[in-house]
């Protein structure tokens, strides 16, 4: 028979004004197991603590149950008093019968009768508790960076100055993402490469980072502390480690008509190439589908000049496998295709161009060094047009919901730039809203309207219209005139809304790490937790968490790292022993329970069992893995055999409580 | 069954609430001292898909006249999707009580945030009129298990 104790909190006067204590007390202690009832007027004051500690000890409790506040108050205290007096912390239950009955009841007769009714569902409860134990596990001091954009560089880098190792696997042949792409940055002007190329030299030179360019995640097992990632690392056909970055083989190779990425098409590259002058690794890569040498074996140009005979054409795809405590997604995101905005003509005329293509054009190391042409005929525009929210706050039909946070900063800079260096060129500016909350944004934004001049119209534009002299016929309506206007122009730019990458979902699934409906990762609470992932272990940073800028990545990619550190600086990691675990005998092994899990902590394993005939059976059960089980109990509902329970929350202690309750 | 002074019939309820958005919603009913009547007693889960639709079919056998079912709002759960698992079970517990000729309106589901505490007190006020009004469970309760 178990030995359980009572003790009846007066908080003062917030329970015992309420509820008749010494009432409740009395009528508990009537109740079987019972020894020990007793009511104090703070129980959580270190005496009433002591009270609690002494009866443990006195009357060798098995169990305790306080009829006190919320267990979101004291709890924790109380399972600490238990276990210093020696009894399992998780033999301790609480009655809620200050905020679920004194504050919310004003008869005291109806107050303390519901009051022990309380504690009669938590005796109940208790009785069937067991002691448990939190489990502990080491964690690998690594962590893992997935996309080295501004985000992954940002992270990576702190964390490899608080000084753990990082590896960033980037699937490009170099980091630094779509801010490599970037010709000035708002709202300072301050031109991308300038900021960002140190960072990026800076990773390559810590000696704690390693860039695993043009290399992808494939597989990711295991859990917070302990996680195992299998990386491809792609055949580029170039050794990394011999190759200087020396650039002869991409002057020499004579396939000269490769479309270049970089530039998004507006020039060429070489079949051999290096991305862009400050790439970081600086290695050349050989394009397999432009490569005269990996496509018919005639050739072999770049492996005769490379001097440290660096290309290798028989170079094949590796695999990796490495463990990580921590991960971090930073996979950032892509500009949506525009052409299926047919009105806007983008792929009728070579002169209707993206935001990120204009970047590009006014970039001094981009197709045009930086002078501002038109595609089409290399001519000075003298009329551009650029039209906001392509794309974004749309139906679902024809684009995304959201605001991508980023273009009407970015429009501001763009028209602002051209008015500043061709003061001759007219610049309008279609908009829904113009959006500029951020430091100094709004300032910035009116300098280009005020003080540039740039011809801001509220309104939408309807089509787009080649016409045969070359120039582009912009029809618009002007919704402050109530004016349809044609603008005659010789560019239009489309702010395309943005999108995560084309990959997240599929890393969200290995990770699994959850997204929206749009795709983008979801933070584990959207104010209070947010770079961390609902999966412990996994981290966000950077625009595949949402819409954001540079200032605001960056800041967050910082905030990531903290998390980061401060997981790896723990040496092992405690966790809560409230979790899922499945009977073997009565498992069939059907997986329901695994197909309802957030976290992928079911597995399945094949198990002997030794049959009442001494024969011995192999069948498949489910067994939850208590480091990544975070308790919420969807698997024991799901499970058919009711092979699977939770601990601290188990049917049969959910059960004696309604039982007590509808007695 | 269970009377008042005035010999009014007091139904028994039994309230399920996750423990990070309900339990925490009557916490603040609580400290907002919001009255609810004190015939509904509150069994806290850690999340509203821990609930077996068994749990329920327990308390109306054991007596309960009415359960209601409180979790976080769809897309709030803690555990990201459990509230989702909560309202597929319970929809098709609905359609099975229909079957049976029980009054579905003896159970109910209500999303009520960790905010939402004159919701949780609105909530329950309603639930126990109805329940009243609809009188004591019949149908499910096990007379066996009357004490
Ligand atoms: C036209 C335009 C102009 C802009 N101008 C400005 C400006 O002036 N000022 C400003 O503050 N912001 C500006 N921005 C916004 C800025 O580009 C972003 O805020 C910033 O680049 C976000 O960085 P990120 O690292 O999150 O994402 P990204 O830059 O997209 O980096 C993500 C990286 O992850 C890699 N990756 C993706 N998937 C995987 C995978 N599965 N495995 C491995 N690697 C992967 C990608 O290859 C990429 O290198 C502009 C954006 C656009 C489109």
């Amino acid at each position: 028979m178990q030995k359980l104790g009572v003790f009846v909190c007066h908080c003062g006067t917030n329970i015992a004004a309420t509820v008749d204590v010494k009432a409740v007390a009395e009528a508990l202690g009537r109740e079987p197991s019972v020894v020990v009832s007793t009511d104090y007027p703070y129980m959580c004051s270190e005496s009433g603590q002591n009270l609690i500690k002494d009866a443990i000890r006195e009357h060798s409790l098995d169990g305790v149950v306080i009829c006190s506040c919320s267990p979101r108050m004291h709890e924790n205290t109380f399972r600490k008093a238990a276990a210093q007096a020696g009894l399992n912390p998780y033999m301790v239950e609480i009655a809620n019968i200050r905020e679920q009955c004194s504050w919310i009841h004003k008869d005291r007769e109806e107050a303390t009768e519901k009051a022990i009714v309380l504690g009669r569902a938590a005796i109940a409860k208790v009785l069937l508790n067991t002691p448990l134990t939190a489990g502990e596990s080491p964690v690998t001091k690594r962590a893992l960076v997935i996309g080295g954009g501004i985000a992954g560089i940002q992270t990576a880098l702190d964390i490899a100055e608080a000084g753990f190792p990082v590896d960033i696997v980037e699937k490009e042949p170099t980091i630094g993402g779509k801010m490599a792409q970037l010709d000035k940055t708002f709202p300072t002007l301050d031109c991308a490469a300038c900021i960002l190329t140190p960072k990026m030299v800076d990773c390559a030179q810590n000696e704690n980072i390693r860039i695993l360019s043009f290399s992808e995640v494939e597989e990711v097992t295991g859990f917070v502390g302990n996680f195992t990632a299998k990386i491809r690392r792609k055949a580029r056909y170039v050794d990394e480690t011999k190759c200087t970055g020396c650039g002869l083989c991409t002057e020499k190779c004579p396939v000269k008509k490769v479309p270049n990425e970089f530039n998004l098409g507006m020039d060429n590259r070489r079949a051999v190439y290096i991305p862009f002058a400050q790439a970081v690794p600086k290695v050349a890569r050989i394009d397999p589908d432009w490569c005269n040498m990996l496509k018919n074996g005639k050739c072999g140009l770049c492996s005769k000049v490379c001097t440290v005979g660096a290309i290798d054409y028989k170079q094949t795809d590796t695999v990796l496998e490495e463990h990580y405590g921590a991960i971090v997604a930073a996979t950032g995101y892509e500009p949506i295709k525009v052409d299926r905005y047919g009105e806007y003509a983008y792929a009728q005329s070579k002169d209707v161009i993206t935001s990120l293509e204009f970047e590009r054009l006014t970039n001094a190391a981009g197709p045009t060094s930086g002078t501002l042409l038109r595609p089409s005929d290399g001519r000075h525009p003298h009329t551009i047009v650029f039209i906001q929210c392509v794309g974004s706050r749309c139906t679902p039909e024809m684009g995304k919901t959201y605001c991508s946070k980023i273009c009407c900063m970015y429009t501001a800079k763009h028209a602002m730039l051209t008015r500043e260096k061709y003061p001759d060129t007219d610049v309008y500016v279609f908009y829904i809203d113009v959006r500029t909350p951020g430091k100094n944004f709004d300032e910035f934004y009116r300098r280009a309207a005020e003080e540039y001049g740039v011809h801001y119209i509220k309104g939408a534009v309807g089509k787009v219209m080649p016409r045969a002299d070359g120039t582009l016929d912009v029809q618009a309506s002007d919704l402050i005139m109530n004016e349809q206007l044609h603008i005659n122009a010789d560019l239009v730019v489309l702010a395309a809304a943005i999108e995560p990458s084309k990959t997240a979902r599929r890393l969200a699934t290995m990770l699994t790490a959850s997204m929206d409906t749009n795709d983008f990762f979801t933070e584990a609470h959207p104010k209070l937790r947010p770079v961390e992932s609902p999966t412990a272990g996994i981290f966000l940073s950077g625009v595949c968490q949402g819409p954001k800028d540079i200032p605001e990545t960056v800041s967050q990619a910082s905030a990531c790292a903290a998390k980061v550190i401060g997981l790896l600086s723990k040496n092992k990691l405690t966790g809560n022993p409230c979790v899922a675990h499945s009977d073997e005998w009565m498992c069939n092994g059907c997986s329901n329970c695994a197909s309802v899990c957030p976290y992928g902590a079911i597995t399945y394993l094949d198990k002997d069992f030794r049959m009442p005939d001494r024969s011995t059976k192999t069948r498949r059960v489910a067994s939850v893995n208590p480091a990544v089980c975070q308790g919420c109990g969807a698997c024991t509902v799901a499970c058919p055999s009711g092979a699977m329970d939770l601990y601290g929350f188990s049917n049969s202690q959910i059960m004696a409580e309604v039982d007590a309750i509808c007695k | 069954m269970q009377v008042n002074e005035t010999g009014a019939f007091v139904p028994t309820v039994v309230a399920f609430c996750c423990n990070w958005c309900s339990y925490a919603g009557a916490d603040l009913s609580g400290t907002n001292r919001l009255q609810y009547p004190s015939n509904i007693k509150i069994i806290r889960v850690p999340c509203s898909c821990r609930v077996n639709p068994m749990f329920i079919l327990r308390a109306f056998q054991r007596g309960a006249d009415g359960v209601i079912l409180c979790g976080c709002h769809p897309g709030d759960c803690h555990y990201t999707t459990g509230n989702y698992y909560t309202r597929r079970r319970m929809t098709l517990l609905f359609s099975m009580l229909d079957y049976l000729g029980i009054e579905r309106e003896r159970t109910r589901v209500e999303w009520v945030s960790a905010a939402e505490g004159q919701k949780f007190a609105e909530t329950m006020k309603s639930f126990a009129a109805e329940i009243a009004a609809l009188g004591p469970n019949r149908r499910l309760e096990d007379l066996r298990c009357r004490k």
